[in-house]
């Protein structure tokens, strides 16, 4: 593995094999005092933040410092890019500074392909390696989200291959829903998009999944199901008529959740607007594995950062 | 890494030799069970801690045994040494084992490192770093199946199956029949010609 950009880079074999490292470093970590590992002493990781976030951030940081990597987050607020520098000069210069790897958040759907074309070039060029991580660009990708989602989903479920799916909501602005149906199905899940016909983006009827908008009818044969959140920050039109009528027909309140199966589990790759997608009893219920998911995140972050790190380069 | 020390598919080598059958696999891991027994002196804070992958499945086995013959068993566990290495820069990211310390952890107790083939040392380095950092042990001994020689660093086994004089072109292949359907173990010329096979073996079988 030289980059990690898009989940439709791993097949079943690449994703089962950072699941199991993930579920391995874990154990490795499991009931220890000092949770530190040697094993990317030396190794640079720096956090490109062009969009706000805080698990996704904080995980990797804390994945890189638990393997011993220097870590350095930078927050496009507050750097060189306030001033104007191009995304193009920046990777630049966190190579020359020496990065192994650069852990991107931007939010053109894209811009981590493009650092990674760059950073090949570069590699050919002047030698210096630097892998890139996406960390979600635009609407289009999010695989470390995909994959701790996985790590839940095997946890608490035994097994993904099999298993349906639902992942409810605002699917057109998600890179969450598009990099979780992508892996699931890579997986041998089954998976269903329920949401409102305006919140689909062009060309999901060839995702490998179905489409549903009636959220009510696929509850009681869902294995698991994933709330995602209103990206009210990135909708410059009206997309629905009002919260209300969105939470009342999407939103998973209690009522609903008693629709699932017992064994079903509920996930939510935050951060939640209580209410509105998802009911806080909900939230904080049993069933609910949204807390499990940011823990498993921090070892799926530290797997990946093995794979890309610790090893030959390629 | 234990597939990776035994470095190739038996297929793809000359006829291997056999040094030890199954009957001497299962004697050899008694008479090192009382080994343990003696020097340790029936100590009650006794742990044995196996190597994955075969050294795990060993671990089990003198586990066992020590039960049979004292009455009751020491804890036994895993710890996968693969993320202490020396040599992770060296080859493509490897899998991990499993780890799995026995409930009361590590601190103060007798640890019995047991591994399959001791060969340069750097495996048993690299586990007792990952043993120190999962508790501070009483003492640390080390029980092998087979010492091979070519020792890399000041490294010495307190129990040993057999010891076997090798070249270092030579791959030992310990069989299990828990990991390969059948005891055994046996002594390889190596392939012949095979491309980065000398940079393998010095790599893997440690």
């Amino acid at each position: 593995m030289k980059h990690l950009l898009s989940v439709t880079d791993l097949d079943a074999a690449a994703a089962t094999g950072l699941l199991d490292t993930s579920d391995r470093l874990r154990q490795a970590l499991l009931g220890r005092e000092v949770r530190k590992l040697p094993t990317l002493r030396g190794r640079t990781v720096i956090t490109m933040f062009y969009e706000d976030s805080t698990r996704t951030r904080v995980s990797f940081e804390i994945a890189g410092k638990w393997m011993s990597a220097d870590t350095v987050n930078v927050a496009a607020k507050g750097s060189s890019v306030a001033k104007g520098e191009s995304l193009r000069d920046t990777s630049l210069t966190l190579s020359a500074i020496g990065a192994d790897c650069v852990v991107v958040r931007h939010p053109a759907s894209g811009a981590a392909h493009r650092l990674a074309s760059w950073a090949d070039r570069d590699r050919a060029g002047t030698g210096t390696h630097t892998c890139i991580v996406n960390a979600g660009d635009g609407t289009h990708e999010h695989p470390t989200q995909a994959l701790l989602d996985a790590a839940t989903l095997r946890d608490r479920l035994g097994s993904i291959a099999g298993r349906r799916i639902g992942i409810v909501g605002d699917v057109l602005h998600s890179r969450v829903a598009r990099s979780g149906v992508f892996l699931l199905s890579t997986l041998g899940a089954e998976v269903v998009l329920v949401a409102p016909p305006m919140l689909l983006p062009v060309g999901v009827e060839q995702w490998p999944c179905r489409v549903s908008s009636e959220l009510d009818a696929e509850l009681s044969t869902l294995d698991a199901v994933m709330m995602l959140r209103v990206q009210a920050e990135r909708m410059h039109g009206s997309f629905f008529p009002s919260s209300r009528e969105y939470a009342s027909r999407y939103g998973l309140s209690e009522a609903r959740a008693a629709l699932l199966p017992e064994h079903a589990v509920v996930l939510h790759p935050g951060p939640m607007v209580r209410g509105m997608e998802i009911a806080s009893s909900v939230a904080d219920s049993p069933s609910s594995a949204i807390l499990a998911q940011v823990r498993n995140g921090v070892h799926v972050r530290m797997a990946v950062l093995y794979h890309l790190l610790a090893g030959a380069p390629e | 890494m234990a597939t990776d020390r035994r470095g190739g598919s038996a297929g793809a080598s000359p006829p291997a030799r056999e040094l030890l059958s199954a009957a001497d696999v299962t004697r050899t891991i008694a008479r090192i069970a009382h080994q343990i027994i003696e020097k340790t002196a029936g100590s009650a804070d006794l742990v044995l801690i196996g190597i994955p992958t075969r050294g795990a499945v060993l671990a089990r086995r003198l586990g066992a045994a020590i039960a049979e013959f004292e009455g009751a068993g020491p804890a036994v566990g895993a710890v996968d040494p693969t993320l202490y290495r020396d040599d992770l820069r060296r080859r493509p990211a490897r899998a991990l084992e499993d780890t799995a310390v026995p409930e009361g952890g590590l601190d103060d107790k007798l640890v019995v490192l047991v591994d399959d083939v001791l060969f340069s040392g750097r495996t048993v380095r690299a586990a007792l770093d990952a043993l120190g950092d999962h508790g501070r042990p009483r003492a640390v001994q080390l029980a092998v199946l087979v010492d091979r020689g070519h020792r890399e660093l000041p490294i010495r086994a307190d129990y040993v199956g057999k010891n076997v004089p090798t070249a270092r072109s030579e791959q030992i292949l310990v069989l299990l029949t828990e990991t390969d359907g059948r005891d055994g173990v046996l002594l390889g010329r190596g392939p012949t010609g095979g491309a980065g096979t000398p940079a393998q073996q010095g790599g893997t079988a440690q």
